[in-house]
């Protein structure tokens, strides 16, 4: 944040301060402290969405007390005046920083729902290996509002292009427990019903031995070590084969494990 | 049993359930777990920790680590606030389900460790304590 950025916040905020404060009402929930709130929720965002911490964005107000505080001292008649004046003051100032940490709290939360939102759907692709065949790279944690999203975008894949072979990757996926077994075994079940049949790939040796004693049975689905022996199947299923031909300078490169496979 | 290390966490929403992963995966890691013996806690703390929440109505686990004749090891005690349960024996079956699921997870959390044991009288909430040893 730039000092002319902070400049023109300052100018605002103490504008509508002033004019709040000679309306005479020290409640910071009122009307007439409308302007100031608004401020406040506006520099409040930008600082949260920049990465300002919470105390940092209060000072913004804090610091105010200090010269407020030395006004009042010369203006003041005798001690008990003063001591009135700084405690409203002080009243004041401290209403508006919890307003300013509260409103950095709720533009935080924004930007964490926004991001939770963003990554549900940019980590579920559905990506077209070939024609008729699909794959689905999943990654991070199966839970329910994730399991959702990618069985939603997987049969809505299967519809637009027609295939007959989906291929679901979990080597992204750290913890099969379950919940995240009986998720693919929906989604798999799903697609079938669509006319789609699934292969689940990317079981590591580690996947492989907790689901034994889990006791998750996994036997209804066709499973594979890895995303290129998946492809290798489905290519077969179709009735593809991927052959080697002279080198070409131009030719396209096909990965060594689908051509050994079929 | 010697008591090296332990932290407690809340176990009460399904962010919970990840965090306890990540606290479990850490633990075993520090411990030196193989890959295999990592994912196996790990997923039976996933399995107990999602129970709490879904039939136990929240709680909280301890994880520790401990040392028992020259062994070092991951205890975890997961403790709810729930009804408990009326008949632990059937909750112990595979496939039996009262929630929808595949009625795995205790079973399945018990095979996945090396001890295993189980409190519930109903009333008093249930406390499910494993054991992995390195």
């Amino acid at each position: 944040m730039s000092d002319a950025d902070v400049d023109s916040d300052a100018r605002q905020f103490s504008r509508a301060l002033m004019v709040a404060i000679e309306s005479g009402d020290v409640d910071v929930q009122a009307t007439a402290w409308s302007d100031v709130r608004d401020v406040l929720a506006r520099l409040s965002e930008s600082r949260a969405i920049h990465g300002a911490s919470p105390s940092e964005t209060a000072t913004f107000v804090l610091s105010l007390k200090q010269p407020i505080f030395h006004a009042l001292r010369r203006r003041a008649t005798d001690q008990n005046q003063l001591a009135d004046l700084i405690w409203t003051a002080s009243t004041l100032l401290d209403q508006l920083g919890l307003l300013v940490t509260e409103l950095h709290q709720k533009a935080r939360e924004g930007v964490i729902a926004r991001q939770q939102q963003e990554m549900m759907e940019l980590s579920t692709p559905v990506i077209t290996l070939w024609e008729g065949v699909l794959a689905l790279p999943v990654i991070g944690t199966l839970d329910s509002a994730r399991t959702q999203v990618v069985m939603e975008s997987l049969l809505q894949r299967i519809v637009d292009t027609g295939s007959v072979i989906a291929i679901l990757d979990i080597t992204g996926v750290p913890t099969v427990d379950t919940l995240v077994a009986q998720h693919l075994l929906k989604t798999v079940a799903a697609a079938r019903l669509m006319g789609a049949d699934c292969i689940i790939s990317g079981i590591r040796p580690q996947i492989a031995q907790t689901i034994v004693h889990l006791g998750v049975d996994l036997n209804a689905v066709t499973t594979k070590a890895t995303l290129a022996d998946a492809f290798a199947l489905a290519l077969r299923r179709l009735g593809k084969a991927v052959t080697r031909t002279p080198p070409r300078s131009e030719s396209a490169s096909l990965t060594p494990a689908a051509s050994a496979g079929a | 049993m010697t008591s090296l290390s332990a932290e407690s966490l809340p176990v009460e929403t399904s962010e919970h359930v990840v965090s306890v992963r990540q606290a479990v995966r850490r633990r075993a890691v520090e411990l030196g777990f193989s890959l295999v013996d990592q994912t196996k806690i790990i997923t039976a703390a996933s399995e107990l920790a999602r129970n709490a929440i879904q039939h136990g109505g929240g709680g909280e686990v301890i994880i520790e680590t401990i040392a028992l004749q020259g062994r070092r090891g991951l205890r975890l005690a997961f403790a709810d606030r729930g009804p408990g349960i009326a008949d632990v024996a059937r909750a112990m079956t595979d496939g039996y389900s009262t929630a929808g699921g595949l009625g795995l997870g205790l079973s399945g959390a018990k095979r996945l460790s090396h001890e295993f044991a189980i409190e519930a009288a109903p009333g008093t909430g249930t406390r499910v304590v494993i054991v992995r040893w390195k």
